[in-house]
């Protein structure tokens, strides 16, 4: 059995190895596949704090990645096309600055998430899953039904927006910004699983009675949750559409939402690079066997099927074993 | 005689047709331990579930220092001062022993809206976590995953839970079962000291526990209050002998 500790260091190195390999052998499209788990990974860190640690099985995390999208191409179209986005009752400009997209997402998806979050959260097992893709659902007829920001074709954007001191054009730059950025939320994510937060939410999955009889909230911890789960998924689906200059009604699909799920239970629900392994799986997949058939999926669910039966805790679970408790 | 810090007013549930509790109408003083006795499915758990909260009754109230609590929820009972312990343990089966304790801690602390630092790093949460522990016998296996204690130790860590607490009122739903005999000998002079602190609405199986720590007993049977007195009087009382207690005693 390997350490987890230093499975997650090889994870990061890998991470770090991959393009710079890929730029000395100019390979510039594997830079931009890397980018793409690298994305892929961070969505999956947001919903695996409502899954893993808040044991929330969302089927409607699309919701958020879309609206993050979304954020990115209606700022960044107002910004091309030298239209206002709202006029009254103040001026608001489109951007192309990442930091501001960025934000703009994050507000967004964060006040989804506390909307759908309490909504939801009255209900509980199969009703929860029924309950949050039915939101997704919503959201992917509006965004379709939506004619001012493309419909069904969705908006394009004509070049990537900027961030300060890099040119995003590069593809490796805008990879070490995703990267710093998952970096980032998987720091964040540990020290909340640590926290006094993450304890009572750890109860909270597992005997809510007992975080009751304690004097706490087990529903308002898991509505906490599952807002800053939806914030980080939400940041995820801006840095996608940026990737892809491209945002369409497909992000917010339950295939979509499937797909994060499926990142986080290959690599190991609950686990914290869990999302990194599951991501990185699936683009190579995709890749590699995508070239060989349309039908990769196939493969794809092979996996899944053996993951689910015979190793509960995912890749992770089946190199490391079951997860130390903390001291 | 001292005003109680608990009593319950004629409170009565139903399930369906079934009467699980009757008009019961239990008191607890200060610096006692009122134990309730009576056969399986008399109704003890339900009653003690609408005192701290988890079923509502059909009638009836309930009392806590002075205050009407009937309509309270869970955690305001809790913060209230009301310790509860579970008849079947409700714990964090994944997490640490001492993970456990510092979950009480930080109930008592009303502040779980922290994200950063780690929990039981915070010397607060964790002596008290710890203090706990160790008064229940289980300071030894802090970092052991509580689904590998054993039944009795889980027992104890119920305990510990509603100890860091620090309640005005400890309410314990068959603290000694599967304890085996040396670890109920064990706890049942730890209660006996524990009354000191918060007196004890303690819901008991084990007879000889009863008898060596009850400052009053009460008798259960079918939802109703048959019997209250102390150890003496129960003991000589004809109907608690004949709908309870048996030849054996
Ligand atoms: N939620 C419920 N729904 C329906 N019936 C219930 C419910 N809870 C308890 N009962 C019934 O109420 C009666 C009292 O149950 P309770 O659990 O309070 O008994 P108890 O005295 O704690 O028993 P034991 O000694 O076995 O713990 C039993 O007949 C039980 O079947
Ligand atoms: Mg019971």
């Amino acid at each position: 059995m390997i350490r987890e500790t230093h499975l997650n260091i090889g994870l990061v190195a890998l991470l770090m190895a991959i393009p710079v390999w890929a730029l000395i052998a100019d390979e510039p499209f594997i830079i931009t596949l890397m980018t793409r788990a690298v994305v892929f990974a961070l969505a999956a860190v947001g919903l695996n704090i409502a899954l893993g640690l808040g044991g929330l099985v969302s089927l409607g995390h699309a919701v958020f990645f879309g609206i993050g999208g979304y954020a990115m191409g209606i700022l960044a179209h107002h910004a091309q096309t030298y239209t206002p986005l709202a006029e009254w009752p103040l001026l608001i400009e489109g951007t192309k600055s990442m930091p501001v997209i960025w934000l703009a997402a994050i507000i967004a998806s964060t006040l989804a998430a506390v909307v759908i979050g309490i909504l939801s959260l009255r209900t509980a097992g199969v009703y929860f899953i029924m309950i949050t893709l039915a939101f997704g659902q919503m959201f992917f007829f509006f965004a379709i039904s939506w004619s001012a920001y493309g419909g069904e074709d969705g908006l394009s954007i004509y070049v990537r927006n900027g961030f300060p001191g890099l040119n995003t054009l590069v593809p490796v730059h805008y990879f070490g910004l995703c990267l710093v950025i998952l970096l980032a939320a998987l720091f964040l994510n540990a020290r909340l699983a640590k926290s006094p937060f993450g304890l009572a939410l750890n109860a909270a999955r597992q005997t809510p009675a007992r975080v009751e009889t304690v004097g706490l909230d087990p529903t308002r911890l898991k509505l906490v949750a599952f807002v800053i789960s939806g914030a980080i998924t939400g940041l995820a689906g801006a840095l996608f559409a940026d990737l892809n200059r491209f945002v369409s009604p497909t992000m917010f699909s339950w295939q979509l939402s499937g797909e994060i799920m499926i990142f986080v239970i290959i690599g190991g629900v609950g686990r914290l690079f869990g999302p990194v392994v599951g991501a990185l799986v699936f683009v190579a997949l995709e890749h590699l066997l995508g070239g060989l058939s349309d039908y990769w999926h196939i493969y794809l669910g092979i996996l899944l099927l053996l993951i689910v039966l015979f190793g509960r805790g995912g890749l992770i679970g089946i190199l490391c074993g079951r997860e130390r408790v903390h001291d | 005689m001292t005003d109680p810090i608990l009593k319950t007013h004629a409170l009565t549930r139903y399930f369906g047709a079934l009467k699980a509790s009757d008009a019961v109408s239990v008191d607890l003083r200060p610096g006692e331990i009122h134990a309730i006795i009576g056969p399986n499915g008399a109704g003890k758990t339900t009653l003690i579930a609408q005192i701290c909260g988890g079923i509502t009754p059909s009638s009836g109230r309930v009392e806590f220092m002075g205050r009407d609590i009937t309509g309270l929820t869970t955690r305001a009972r809790s913060r209230e001062g009301l310790g509860r312990t579970f008849q079947i343990s409700a714990l964090a089966m994944e997490d640490s022993v001492l993970q456990n304790a510092v979950l009480g801690a930080l109930g008592a602390s009303g502040r779980p809206w922290r994200f950063f630092g780690p929990a039981l790093k915070d010397s607060v949460l964790r002596d008290q976590a710890e203090d706990a522990l160790r008064r229940v016998g289980l300071h030894d296996h802090l970092h052991k995953r509580t689904a590998e204690l054993s039944h009795g130790q889980r027992r104890q860590l119920e305990v510990a839970v509603a100890l860091t607490l620090h309640p005005k009122a400890f309410v314990m739903d068959e603290p000694m079962a599967g304890l085996g005999s040396g670890g109920s000998k064990q706890l049942t002079s730890f209660l006996d000291g524990l009354r000191a602190e918060a007196p004890i609405l303690l819901v008991e199986h084990d007879m000889d526990a009863v008898f060596a720590l009850a400052d009053r007993i009460s008798v259960l049977v079918y939802g109703k209050v048959i019997a209250t007195g102390t150890v003496d009087e129960i003991r000589a009382n004809a109907e608690v002998q004949k709908a309870y207690l048996g030849e054996d005693t």
